[in-house]
């Protein structure tokens, strides 16, 4: 037999850090695309561990596990710890989909204090506190790739993207980063 | 190196801070806060350019903005060149290089200016009248010496090594400018909690005050206060003031784009730093404080060096501590003059004579100046100008007749009034509505959320202006929804000795009708009055035409000078209201833009996302040439020892037929289809029928759009009941799912089903060939991959390489062939796997070019390469694969049109060329008969051609008029050395029986 394949992430081996920015892909997580009809989000819900939230914007956030809002039937599920998300939810008999898409995606963690202007440099959206708080999430743009941005701290966020755009959301990142 | 006309006692810059620069490789000193006009007046330079059309010698008009005459080349490095920078708002840093333009061999002796002579030639319309006959001439002779002629400046011929960045900023208010009334309305806003952004053009905030060295706030001079306020501001949490910036265009939705100049200032950039930035802001409020402009006056010989506004020697007096001449005149039409000609005076400079328009001027200016022993010569006209490089003499005489006299000055300052800066009120498609009272025109009726506030909105008094700041800045606070209650409107006691009026606007007496007087009204694009004129007389009745046709207001100052004198003479030409002739539009940007700020950070690598699969690393390690699809690079073919592209493809054909050959397949796109009704949305959205296709099995499927054309193709595998993993082509993966949701939400919405792009979760690597099933097997778990169960077009779940796997069954070369997919992180070190196993079996990796060739052996279609959009599955000989029994799917009805149910439609056939070397070429026409005359009729063309190795000859698939008929018929292909002769034969070249796929 033949010997278990390697992971090997997008963005292997990059990362930046200068004055008040850090930009640091985040490990490998399992990650799920759930849709489903607001009468099977209890089952589901319970299923996952945390209440999937029903609110533009908003994420649920439990130990490693999150389920971020994407619109009215669709939440991106993310588990840190790599659990199974695809087999919590094949015991629901509830009406759903889930896909697995932790491969799909890929993540980049953006931190420090000035966060939020670097990502100002290409996500029209508006990221201050008072908009955009602490668990905040949204599918939104950054240059010319989509992105799913959740805030996980005051100064920190999670970029969600397809793999093989993250090569060009961190490039543009760094871009940005280095401009101080 | 010394600066004759800075004087010791006036300015504020610091005499310490001096600072070297050169103008058309002339060495001067300067002080740091000048700016490259100030440095140059200092120097007692005024000659700094050329005009556009008469090359005739121009000075400094203004100090900022609004400069339409001292255009300058500024040379940084052979890659920093920058044409057309008004020297007026370039600050001075030490080594600044500074050319002049527009001129040949000197700037002092410029043969152009000839074209002064000729003066009479080139008037209004002179481009459209002249260069209409002969036609022929048009292109060889008037476009090149036109174009030789035209524009200003030189453009860079190198790629533009600078940095520019971009920012997206939101806030509750926005204030555009930073005078007082800017400064007064931030202050308010930001005071009562309110997000504000403040932008200002200049390096310093204060706007006016700059000048106005009779103003008084809060009890400090005006510019003391403002400076004071700008840290205070600057120092707020919730205020971003933004300096050397440039509010320039007022978009949909109270979105306002930004230019703030970084570098631009400095003498020695950091590389790394963007030299601009570009701010795209989204206000709840916006407050326009962008002040006003003054006018010149339109007379005789009004242009020459040394000629100026009034408010713009005063800035060089106050600000930059520089006389704009010795001995000075003053020509004006308003009161605002009056206080230069008292500064002027004040701080030692000759007041030659004070000339005012109106018959008895009056008021606190009026009796200061004759106090201080100035000549007023009220109702007096400035009747012409003397003095080659810079005026030297100034003519005088009385309105209403009376003895001329000749005045001694070496400059000459004017004002005929100030114009409201209404350009980003009327650009957020404000209504702008005349004053009949103060003959200007102002902002009207609002459509977004805006106020104006100071000169701009017409308050012309310092205390006022300041007032309806504070109250707008506040009010658009609360309506931004700020609900701070402590908002407490700042109280600002404000005052000032100035009061600025509309004067008057139009030609002035001596350039009057009838007059042949160079009298200019747009000095950039060199507009006189008589142009104006002149077109009126030529039958332009709309203001619109009056620009177009004279081009006043249409150079890059966009007429902020001159387009109220023009309309004004055009009134009086037409005899009608100011307000019936109308106003030209205003368009974005208020001054010049670079390219380089509105295109950001897209340049080079960021300008497109370029998208690599996760073997990408190593295709390229093993030298693939790659190719773009779209946004991806996929590898085209694997040159080994030196092969062309022709012997690559070759080989790689070759060894998939004989062996196998591995390839990545990853950008296929690929979409999840989960839920209840998956297959009775599958049935609606493909020709195919799904209900009865088992779990396990595999189905090449038709998408169609309404109109019964082919879409998008590809395998669709089933999972489950409820569970579809379908596969699009690699270009159609967004656009088919788009299509697909479109469809379901608006179409099918009660379905139970969802659509989820999987793309990029699986690589997908494909193992093709007779030696396929030997390579992967070694690698499988949990599959039985014999003939018996899992035959070709079936799917399975298991384990490749340890790691969880969707593995097909399915060709598309005809040969055995597998695609295995797993995870994307996976992919590369499965493919590595792959690639070892495939090593014992003599494989080879193959790319898009022999997936291609392989493919078009068999006759299977690439979608967008041999349908065009107008091809049905019928045409494409793929009528099979409707459901015939299907009651509706999208493009059903399409497929019943009469058009499409037609006899003798382009049919897709095989074509071979008499000759089995000759390759066509691809998108080459096809007739029926070669010696038909000219222009002969097409029945079709060549969509896919190639040299097939396996074949051992050329093959080709095309569309040909009721091709299916036409097998054995002998065609031709007309090309530039003669017609090629082909025959029509089936579109499937090789193993027809399709034997291989169990082979």
């Amino acid at each position: 037999m033949a010997e278990i394949a390697r992971r090997m992430s997008a963005l292997e081996g990059r990362a930046y850090e200068g004055p008040g920015i850090a930009l640091t892909p985040d490990p490998p997580a399992s990650r799920l695309s759930l849709r489903a009809p607001e009468a099977s989000l209890s089952a589901l819900s319970k299923a996952l561990g945390l209440t999937l939230p029903d609110k533009p914007k908003t994420a649920a956030a439990d130990g490693s596990r999150a389920a971020l809002w994407l619109g009215p039937d669709e939440w991106l599920v993310i588990d840190e710890e790599c659990a199974d998300l695809a087999a919590l939810c094949a015991s629901v008999s509830a009406l759903h989909s889930a896909v697995d898409i932790s491969h799909r995606n890929t993540a980049i963690l953006v931190t420090g204090e000035r966060a939020e202007d670097v990502l100002g440099a290409g996500c029209p959206q508006d990221l201050s506190p008072t908009r955009f708080p602490v668990g905040a999430a949204s599918r939104t743009v950054f240059g010319k790739a989509e992105i799913v941005l959740w805030r996980i701290g005051e100064e920190a966020f999670r970029i969600e993207c397809w793999r093989s755009f993250s090569d060009y959301v961190f490039s543009l990142l760094e871009k940005a980063a280095r401009e101080a | 190196m010394t600066q004759p006309f800075r004087l010791p006692t006036a300015g504020r810059l610091d005499a310490a801070g001096t600072v070297s620069f050169t103008f058309d490789g002339k060495a001067h000193a300067g002080l740091a806060g000048d700016t490259l006009a100030s440095a140059l007046l200092a120097n007692g330079v005024h000659l700094v350019g050329r005009s556009f059309k008469y090359h005739r010698p121009r000075g400094i008009l203004s100090a900022g903005a609004e400069e339409p005459n001292a255009l300058v080349g500024i040379h940084r490095d052979p890659a920093r060149k920058t044409p057309n920078v008004r020297a007026t708002v370039q600050e001075l840093y030490d080594g600044l290089a500074a050319v002049s333009q527009n001129r040949w061999p000197s700037l002092a002796f410029d043969v152009g200016a000839l074209n002064d002579l000729g003066a009479p030639f080139f008037s209004a319309g002179f481009y459209y009248k002249t260069f209409m006959w002969p036609r022929a001439a048009w292109e060889r002779l008037y476009e090149p010496v036109i174009r030789r002629a035209a524009g200003l400046g030189t453009a860079p011929d190198q790629p533009d090594p600078d940095r520019y960045s971009n920012r997206f900023a939101h806030c509750d208010v926005l204030v555009v400018g930073g005078g007082a009334a800017g400064l007064a309305a931030a202050l308010a806003a930001s005071e009562a909690g309110a997000r504000v952004i403040l932008a200002d053009e200049q390096a310093e905030p204060g706007g006016s005050l700059r000048f106005e060295d009779g103003a008084f706030i809060d009890g400090k001079p005006g510019w003391e206060w403002a400076q004071q306020t700008a840290a205070q501001l600057a120092a707020r949490d919730n205020v971003r003031l933004l300096t050397r910036t440039t509010g320039f265009g007022y978009y949909a939705q109270n979105m306002l784009g930004l230019v703030e100049c970084l570098t631009d200032h400095l003498a020695a950039p950091d590389p790394e730093a963007p030299r601009e930035r570009l701010w795209q802001v989204r206000a709840k409020r916006v407050v326009l404080a962008t002040g006003a402009i003054e006018r010149h006056m339109v007379f005789p010989d009004n242009d020459r060096p040394g000629i100026m506004l009034a408010s713009a020697a005063r800035a060089y007096l106050n600000h930059f501590g520089v006389a704009v001449g010795r001995r000075v005149a003053v020509y004006t039409a308003d009161d605002s003059a009056y206080a230069a000609a008292i500064d002027l005076k004040e701080k030692g400079v000759e007041i030659a004579a004070l000339v005012d328009l109106r018959p008895a001027p009056q008021g606190a200016h009026v009796d200061e100046a004759r106090a201080l022993g100035i000549e007023v010569l009220a109702g007096h006209a400035v009747t012409g100008t003397e003095g080659r490089l810079r005026v030297h003499r100034v003519n005088v005489a009385p309105v209403n007749g009376g003895a001329p006299r000749r005045i001694e000055a070496d400059a000459l300052v004017t004002s005929s009034g100030w114009t409201p800066a209404v350009h980003l009120f009327s650009q957020s498609r404000g209504k702008l509505a005349f004053n009949e009272a103060t003959q200007r025109f102002l902002p009207g009726q609002y459509v977004q959320d805006a106020v104006s506030v100071g000169a701009g909105n017409g308050t012309t008094g310092l205390g006022e202006a300041i007032a309806e700041a504070l109250q707008a800045g506040g009010k658009a606070a609360k309506e931004a929804g700020v609900s701070k209650a402590r908002a407490k409107v700042p109280n600002l006691e404000a005052g000032s000795t100035e009061r600025w009026s509309s004067g008057m606007a139009g030609a002035a007496p001596g350039a009057e009708a009838g007059r042949k007087a160079m009298a200019f009204v747009d000095f950039q694009n060199d507009v006189t009055a008589k142009d104006i004129r002149q077109a009126v007389q030529e039958g332009m009745r709309s203001i619109e035409h009056v620009k177009r046709f004279t081009t006043t207001g249409m150079a890059t100052d966009q007429g902020k000078t001159s387009n109220l004198h023009a309309l004004t003479i055009a009134s009086e030409m037409l005899g009608k209201p100011i307000p019936e002739v109308g106003l030209t539009t205003f368009r974005p940007p208020y001054t010049p833009v670079t390219f380089g700020a509105l295109v950001g950070h897209g340049r080079g690598a960021l300008f497109e996302p370029t998208r690599r699969t996760p073997i990408h690393a190593w295709a390229e390690a093993h030298g693939a040439v790659f190719e773009d699809v779209g946004q991806w690079k996929r590898a085209w073919y694997f040159p080994s020892g030196g092969e062309d592209m022709h012997a690559a493809v070759a080989r790689e054909c070759r060894t998939v037929r004989q062996s196998a050959g591995i390839f990545d397949a990853s950008t296929l796109g690929k979409i999840e289809v989960v839920g209840p009704d998956a297959a009775r949305f599958m049935e609606l959205m493909y020709t195919n029928p799904w209900q009865k296709l088992a779990v396990g099995r595999c189905r090449y499927g038709i998408m169609l759009r309404e109109d019964g054309f082919i879409y998008d193709d590809g395998v669709v595998g089933r999972l489950a009941e409820d569970r579809f993993h379908v596969t699009t082509t690699t270009g159609g993966a967004p656009r088919v799912l788009h299509h697909m949701e479109d469809y379901l939400q608006t179409e099918f919405p009660d379905l139970k089903v969802w659509l989820t792009s999987t793309s990029e979760q699986w690589a997908t690597i494909a193992v093709q060939g007779p030696k396929s099933r030997d390579i992967v097997a070694p690698l499988v778990e949990g599959i039985d991959l014999s003939d018996e169960a899992m035959p070709h077009m079936s799917v399975r779940e298991g384990r490749v390489c340890g790691v969880p796997a969707r593995l097909f069954r399915i060709s598309f070369t005809g040969e055995r062939g597998f695609e295995i997919n797993v995870p994307a992180d996976y992919g590369l070190s499965v493919w590595e796997a792959v690639w070892a196993e495939g090593g014992k079996h003599g494989a080879c990796a193959y790319g898009t070019e022999t997936m291609h060739v392989l493919r078009a052996e068999k006759g299977f279609i690439i979608v967008g390469q041999d349908t065009d959009g107008t091809v049905t599955p019928d045409d494409a000989g793929l009528a099979w694969a409707i459901g015939r029994k299907k009651t509706d799917f999208v493009g059903i009805r399409g497929l019943k049109r009469p058009d499409l149910t037609a006899p003798g439609r382009r049919q897709l056939v095989g074509l071979k060329t008499f000759d089995p070397k000759t390759v066509l070429e691809e998108g080459a026409q096809i007739v029926a008969d070669p010696n038909q005359p000219v222009p002969m009729k097409m029945i079709g063309f060549v969509t896919s051609s190639y040299w097939s190795e396996n074949c051992g000859r050329s093959i080709a698939l095309a569309l040909v008029e009721n091709g299916s008929h036409r097998m054995g018929e002998r065609l031709h292909v007309p090309m530039e050395d003669g017609a090629i002769e082909v025959e029509v034969v089936p579109t499937v070249f090789f193993d027809e029986k399709g034997e291989r796929t169990n082979g």
